[in-house]
């Protein structure tokens, strides 16, 4: 009895710290669950040891799923299977599927730069070219498939910073270094470049674990607007934040997922002893 | 002995006061001999500029500083008139171009290395490259005398001269006489001799790339090619320019091999396969000939001129390195 009690105040706690748009969107009738990727007995191996094994999910399309656990869980092990970006660790060996709209992306047939233009990345640190321009870095992406036509690039530009909300920051400076951006601004550019090339999945890999908290509110809002237009997974350490923006959340636990549902059961009502200790501070 | 007596000897050894006075001394001694040693590697540089300055200094009254330097004439037989244009400009031409026929080929090798090849291709690669840096200049000359130089009249200048003869006689004098020992033959041997600077350097360079910025390229969909076009090149920028710089350095530095194959024609102008000289070449041919002492004072006013230019070059590649070199993400 004693110990429910403090369950339940401390998930209070957790989820009154949140922001005005906690579960904001979570319509959860069956009709607008669309299923747009969805892993089956996906397992990467690294050499003899498991990054992760049996990890069956659906993403469902235009929510923002969040995947939470401790350290070394298996988190980014599992996000960076998503867009076949193992494919450069020698030692890495993925099995099982991977669907986008039905298709496995890990197929002999699929080409995974095509791929990876359809499921960006925003990594953990910032991550501009540091020689290039802010206007360079964020159609960098448009170069790659050949368009040159300079309008078309101004207008993705300035659509792409618009979305990732730092035009009008740095509208009068876009041949600017990238780098001369703050930390904060860098990684909204960041998501501006992911975003140029017009991803249908946008998975984030602690985007603001190494921003202020003012930027980290800029990007959370971000998430907010964006998943109108995109299906975002985003791997976060912070439970305030799984619970302000995101709609699903998965719990892995030692390369295991625990469990996976809507953020508002998991926060409030968990189905396992260990998704619950987790959420409530006692490892982790 | 019980854990508090234990602690208590512990810190009487620590705080021993002669311990203290060892390493005082330690410390004084160790101090002086690294600042003797390390100033006298300055003080031998400075020194080396020293002497040759002062053995130039016959031929600096002489002719003067700029005079010297323009002067075309190289006489030490008849008029005892010595200038190092022509000298000076072989120098800048075969390091020049021969940096330029290298510099591609020396960053492909290293992302060859750096990039494409398995760990096992990438070691033989390396040790293969520097193995082209580690054979004395000497032998390579030699293997351009009896190899190359043959071969390069016989593919290359003679079917071109027989060509003009032909067409268009007037180029003739640009080409000059097809003997196979001549400016085109040094340069080609020049730029084969400095790539595994370049090569070293743009590997180190493009192995410092941090992981993030490959894997922002490849996120975006591009291709292994396109990451090393976008994200690894230009951030390697700095270690590839200066490795081209060390390259040219060692270009403009470097004797044996030069004056074994460039022909060694005191008088400008030198033509295309034709004979030229060097200013180390120079040098080497003639210190053991110089009996009258404005000859000998002459060719130490050259040295004198390596070294500057030697020291200008140096400069240079520590300016463009730091001016181009990223760090962690930030333009420096």
């Amino acid at each position: 009895m004693m110990e429910n009690l403090t369950k339940e105040k401390s998930l209070t706690s957790i989820i009154d710290t949140s922001s005005e748009f906690q579960f904001n969107g979570v319509k959860s009738t069956a009709s607008d669950m669309k299923i747009r990727m969805e892993t089956k007995n996906l397992t990467v191996m690294y050499g003899k040891s498991t990054g992760i094994k049996d990890v069956s999910i659906p993403i469902y399309d235009n929510k923002v799923t969040a995947l939470i656990g401790p350290s070394g869980c298996g988190k980014t092990t599992f996000l960076r299977a998503l867009n076949r970006m193992h494919d450069m660790t020698r030692i890495a060996k993925v099995t099982g599927e991977v669907l986008l709209d039905n298709k496995n992306i890990y197929d002999e047939d699929v080409n995974p730069v095509i791929i990876r233009r359809k499921i960006g990345m925003v990594f953990q640190k910032p991550t501009p070219f540091p020689t290039m321009s802010i206007y360079d870095n964020v159609v960098a992406g448009l170069k790659l498939v050949g368009i040159r036509k300079k309008s078309l690039l101004q207008d993705v530009c300035e659509k792409a910073l618009t979305q990732a909300a730092l035009f009008d920051e740095v509208k009068d400076r876009l041949n600017d270094s990238g780098v001369s951006l703050s930390g904060g601004q860098q990684q909204r550019l960041s998501i501006a470049r992911a975003l140029a090339v017009e991803p249908e999945v946008l998975l984030m890999d602690e985007p603001t674990s190494s921003l202020d908290p003012q930027a980290t509110t800029r990007i959370e809002e971000l998430i907010h607007t964006l998943k109108n237009d995109v299906t975002i997974i985003i791997i976060t350490h912070n439970m305030q934040q799984a619970a302000r923006v995101s709609d699903k959340t998965a719990f892995f636990y030692v390369g295991d997922l625990v469990e996976m549902g809507d953020t508002r059961n998991i926060f409030t009502k968990p189905k396992e002893k260990k998704t619950e200790e987790y959420l409530t501070g006692r490892f982790g | 002995m019980n854990e508090s007596e234990k602690d208590a000897s512990l810190k009487e050894l620590i705080q021993k006061p002669t311990h203290a006075i060892y390493r005082w001394l330690g410390d004084r001694i160790f101090m002086t001999v690294v600042v003797l040693l390390g100033s006298a590697i300055i003080m031998l540089a400075f020194g080396m500029a020293w002497v040759l300055y002062g053995e130039g200094s016959q031929a600096l009254r002489e002719f003067g500083f700029f005079q010297f330097l323009s002067g075309r004439t190289w006489d030490p037989a008849v008029q005892l008139q010595f200038g190092t244009w022509p000298f000076l400009f072989g120098t800048l031409v075969t390091s020049i171009i021969a940096l330029a026929i290298s510099l591609f080929p020396a960053i492909a090798v290293a992302v060859v290395s750096a990039e494409y090849a398995p760990k096992w291709l990438s070691n033989i690669i390396d040790n293969l490259v520097q193995l082209i840096a580690a054979v004395p200049s000497v032998v390579i000359g030699i293997w351009g005398i009896f190899v190359l130089a043959p071969w390069m009249r016989d593919a290359v200048y003679m079917p071109i001269f027989m060509w003009a003869d032909v067409n268009d006689p007037g180029l003739l004098p640009i080409l000059g006489s097809p003997i196979g020992y001549g400016m085109t033959t040094a340069t080609i041997v020049l730029s084969l001799m400095i790539i595994p600077y370049t090569t070293a350097l743009t590997k180190d360079a493009i192995e410092s790339v941090p992981k993030e910025q490959r894997e922002a390229a490849r996120a975006l969909g591009a291709t292994r090619w396109e990451v090393i076009r976008m994200a690894v090149l230009p951030y390697a920028r700095g270690g590839i320019l200066a490795g081209a710089i060390l390259s040219l350095g060692r270009a403009i530095g470097e004797t044996m091999a030069v004056a074994m194959l460039i022909g060694n024609k005191n008088t400008l102008p030198f033509s295309i396969f034709g004979a030229g000289a060097t200013m180390p070449s120079v040098i080497v041919n003639e210190f053991r000939e110089a009996v009258e002492s404005l000859h000998l004072s002459s060719l130490m006013l050259i040295g004198f001129y390596l070294f500057i230019l030697a020291l200008v070059v140096n400069l240079a590649a520590a300016y463009i390195t730091r001016k181009y070199s990223i760090t962690a993400g930030k333009v420096v």
